[in-house]
């Protein structure tokens, strides 16, 4: 694709020119030798330049499944580590959902000692390489980041996630990854319902104690939105299946391609097979339309399906893989999420010509990372902002022909201050496209509900728990997208962890 | 406590998805016995499995379950080669493990209906077996319409004559039965006095389609099984959506079994149709490997 369609994107993507890893190493490495020359003043340490992500050329990157961002060198993180002020209030901590030690895991990469680092992470955070990876960091822990608040931007402040991955990614390449510690046997037994992010922190957390932890997952892989959803150039899967493993070897066990509610019930869980308590963490799971005229023609896909053809059954491998992926040359993709960018930079990789993300609102609106942003915007994705379609037109052979947009303006402020879109009448056109992947988030899937039936949920089908995450049954808990709705990894982990806490204590 | 799928002390135990039996059923349909304790003792009429041919390329694939045998622990499948996947499936041999997921859907609603009649076409036959079973069962009188292209790919008689009260033949090409379609005996028996209560249709599209069309009519109830494109079969994906009375519907949770009249068959059929392409052209490289291996297995 010519770049010139990258500048045709709405919205400001400052796009540098790429640099090699080796420009960024020997950058930082100077000025790392410059500063140790002598004390550093806050001042000092402010004027340290932030250490940009190593990242494959986007004209590469974009026709290969490789991740996108290469990682830090040690002389990067080491140099970035130096620009935190190690603030005594630590507002970074406070903005994150499972409360890492931020300063003190910066503390030891400053000193080198990443491996005194990883531990510091892991007291609190078991899949730090896939938070460091997937974590939208500017909404949370380098949000109230003083730096970046002194220098007056959120993009200024310390690199927390990207530090937070190069310690990871050093333990595990170093062969220092620890198996956390499994307590003295219970007695007790914990049954954990769905393998992602929520599910294997809580079962972390309660094999710690002791208890006898059995995880129950649906699909053939362990890792839940995680191996389906999020892409290879994104997590590579080896990784998480290499964090699954640290799992095992805590002795949990997993049983997969067991889905509670129809394989078993939950209610036979506790009632029949000796559980103690159950964990539910099954994700969102059931894909959200527009709700529009078309949709169920051939060539529209929901990015739950699109996705997992990709990245779970690994369609991108032609010629292996049994599962097929939709040949196309023209997509839309319609959302602003995480997933939006996920879909639009997976089709390009598989061989797209052109794909368009259409948002009804605008950059700033869009609830997508800001780097998954600014990755899409230099792979050549284009951004057609303040625009939905109304229909999906099909063919005579009930395929995709295109896609019936309207236009929209800003209008007045609403009561959150924000300007609302407003549609402009008549601005309705025909815009070709062969395939339409719509990611406009999920619905709660509704199979544990229906089968369990005291088990109480809100209109949205989601889960209701209290603050401990218990539900309206006994000795059941949920956390994660199933009571969240569609949110991110850390939140889940974050609820897998509270309602870890609290399975602990009852069973204690 | 299940006395298999759980130990003693009530761990599960990795459950292994062995096949234990396998019977080729005529050139393009295989049945195989899979070892699934907690499948065999859950399923119900009417519900259907997910399996993979191994982890790490199997496409994942929909199945209707012709049998179960909770004592045994097994269930049973019977499948059409119609693709490289199926194919490849129908490679494994007793002894081979494969992925099972399941029992998904929604079982078929069984009451006492009074007459129901049971149209099978094909490969259809196999699940709808289940259903005649339980319609009888629950004290219906029951009618089987079993169809065929020809006498070898007619399956289950054996089964059927067992269970059904009555079972009218039919093949294309009359080797086997009443040269007509299904649509003609169901025709017939729509028209009797009183008609049938309820009518159940499973096979091809086009099949079902057509039963549509002709007890609507009469106002007949009739439902159809329908087997869509899935990956996960929980309800993830939405690649089994089909529109149902106007309304987006997802086969594997809100199905598979739908009022026919309903369903809008053209939408159905194209969706199917969908990577039929690309299928085809991996068939073709899967028919002409195995024939290379084959070759191979008789020059050694």
């Amino acid at each position: 694709m010519p770049s010139g369609n990258v500048h045709q994107a709405v919205g400001e993507g400052t796009i540098m020119s790429h640099m090699e890893t080796s420009f960024y190493q020997q950058a930082a490495q100077a000025e790392l030798e410059k500063i140790r020359s002598a004390a550093l003043t806050p001042r000092a340490r402010m004027a340290i330049t932030v250490q940009d992500m190593p990242c494959q050329d986007p004209e590469v990157r974009r026709h290969n499944m490789q991740e996108v961002a290469i990682g830090y060198t040690r002389e990067q993180a080491m140099l970035e580590a130096e620009r935190c002020l190690q603030c005594k209030n630590a507002p970074c901590v406070a903005g994150c959902p499972v409360k890492i030690d931020i300063p003190g895991f910066i503390r030891k990469v400053k000193e080198g000692d990443f491996t005194g680092a990883g531990q510091v992470i892991k007291q609190t955070n078991l899949l730090p390489s896939i938070c460091g990876r997937v974590c939208p960091q500017e909404k949370q822990c380098q949000l109230p980041c003083t730096v970046g608040k002194a220098l007056g931007g959120v993009d200024k402040a310390v690199q927390i996630g990207r530090l937070e991955r190069f310690v990871a990614d050093y333990e595990r390449e170093h062969g220092l990854q620890t198996v956390p510690h499994a307590g003295p046997s219970s007695g007790k037994r914990v049954a954990i319902v769905g393998a992602g992010p929520a599910g294997l922190t809580c079962a972390v957390d309660v094999r710690r104690e002791g208890h006898d932890v059995v995880v129950f997952e649906a699909f053939h892989k362990a890792g839940g939105v995680m191996v389906y959803g999020i892409p290879e150039f994104r997590l590579p899967k080896a990784l998480v299946a290499s964090e699954a493993g640290l799992l095992e070897s805590m002795g949990v066990q997993f049983e997969m391609n067991f889905l509670v509610g129809r394989t078993r019930k939950l209610s036979s869980l506790l009632k029949e097979d000796g559980f103690d308590a159950v964990f539910i963490g099954t994700g969102a799971g059931l894909p959200k339309f527009m709700d529009i005229p078309g949709e169920n023609l051939v060539g529209v896909f929901s990015a739950n399906e699109y996705l997992t053809r990709a990245n779970l059954m690994k369609a991108y491998e032609i010629g292996k893989a049994g599962t097929p992926i939709y040949p196309s040359r023209r997509v839309a993709v319609l959302g602003g999420g995480n997933v939006a960018m996920d879909s639009a930079r997976m089709a390009m990789r598989l061989g797209a010509e052109e794909v368009r993300v259409l948002y009804r609102r605008t950059r700033e609106e869009m609830p997508a990372r800001a780097e998954e942003v600014g990755h899409a915007m230099e792979e050549g994705i284009i951004f057609d902002f303040l625009a939905s379609p109304t229909k999906v037109v099909g063919d005579d052979k009930g395929k995709v022909a295109g896609l019936e947009v309207l236009s929209y303006q800003l209008g007045e402020p609403d009561e959150s201050g924000r300007r609302k879109p407003v549609p402009i009448r008549g601005s309705e056109h025909f815009v070709p496209f062969d395939t339409v992947i719509v990611a406009i988030g999920n619905e709660s899937n509704p199979l544990i509900s229906r089968t369990t039936p005291d088990l109480h949920v809100d209109r949205h089908g989601h889960i209701i728990v209290d603050e401990k995450q218990k539900t309206s049954l006994d000795r059941v808990y949920a956390g994660g997208d199933i009571v969240l709705g569609a949110a991110t990894v850390i939140l889940a982990m974050g609820e897998g962890r509270r309602a870890a806490a609290a399975i602990n204590e009852v069973l204690q | 406590m299940l006395d298999c799928g759980i130990t003693q002390t009530g761990v599960f135990m990795k459950t292994e998805h062995r096949i234990v039996s396998k019977r080729q059923l005529s050139e393009e349909v295989y049945r195989i016995e899979v070892l699934a304790p907690l499948v065999a003792r859950e399923r119900k009429a009417g519900q259907f499995v997910v399996v993979m041919y191994d982890e790490e390329y199997s496409e994942r694939i929909p199945l209707t379950i012709a049998d179960a045998d909770p004592e045994k622990g097994t269930v049973t499948l019977i499948f059409q080669t119609v693709g490289a996947s199926t194919h490849k499936l129908a490679l494994k041999e007793p002894g081979d493990s494969i992925v099972l997921l399941g029992p998904l859907g929604n079982p078929t609603h069984i009451e006492k209906f009074g007459w129901a009649v049971c149209v099978g076409g094909g490969i259809g036959l196999a699940p709808l077996h289940p259903i005649v079973k339980a319609l009888k069962e629950a004290g219906n009188r029951v009618t089987v319409i079993s169809g065929a292209r020809t006498a070898e790919l007619l399956i289950m008689q054996d089964e059927m004559n067992a269970v059904a009260d009555e079972n009218i033949v039919v093949t294309d090409d009359g080797t086997a039965g009443r040269k007509a379609l299904v649509t003609v005996p169901l025709a017939e028996l729509c028209a009797a006095s009183p008609p049938p209560d309820i009518v159940v249709a499973i096979g091809p599209p086009i099949m079902m389609k057509f039963c549509a069309e002709t007890t609507r009519p009469f106002g007949i109830k009739t439902l159809a099984s329908l087997n869509t494109i899935m990956i996960d079969g929980t309800g993830m994906c939405g690649g089994c959506r089909v529109s149902v009375g106007g309304a987006t519907k997802f086969v594997c949770v809100d199905g598979p079994e739908f009022d026919a009249h309903q369903v809008d068959w053209g939408q159905m059929m194209s969706r199917l149709g969908a990577y039929k392409d690309i299928e085809k052209e991996a068939h073709e490289k899967c028919h002409l490997e195995m024939s290379i291996k084959q070759l191979e297995k008789e020059r050694s």
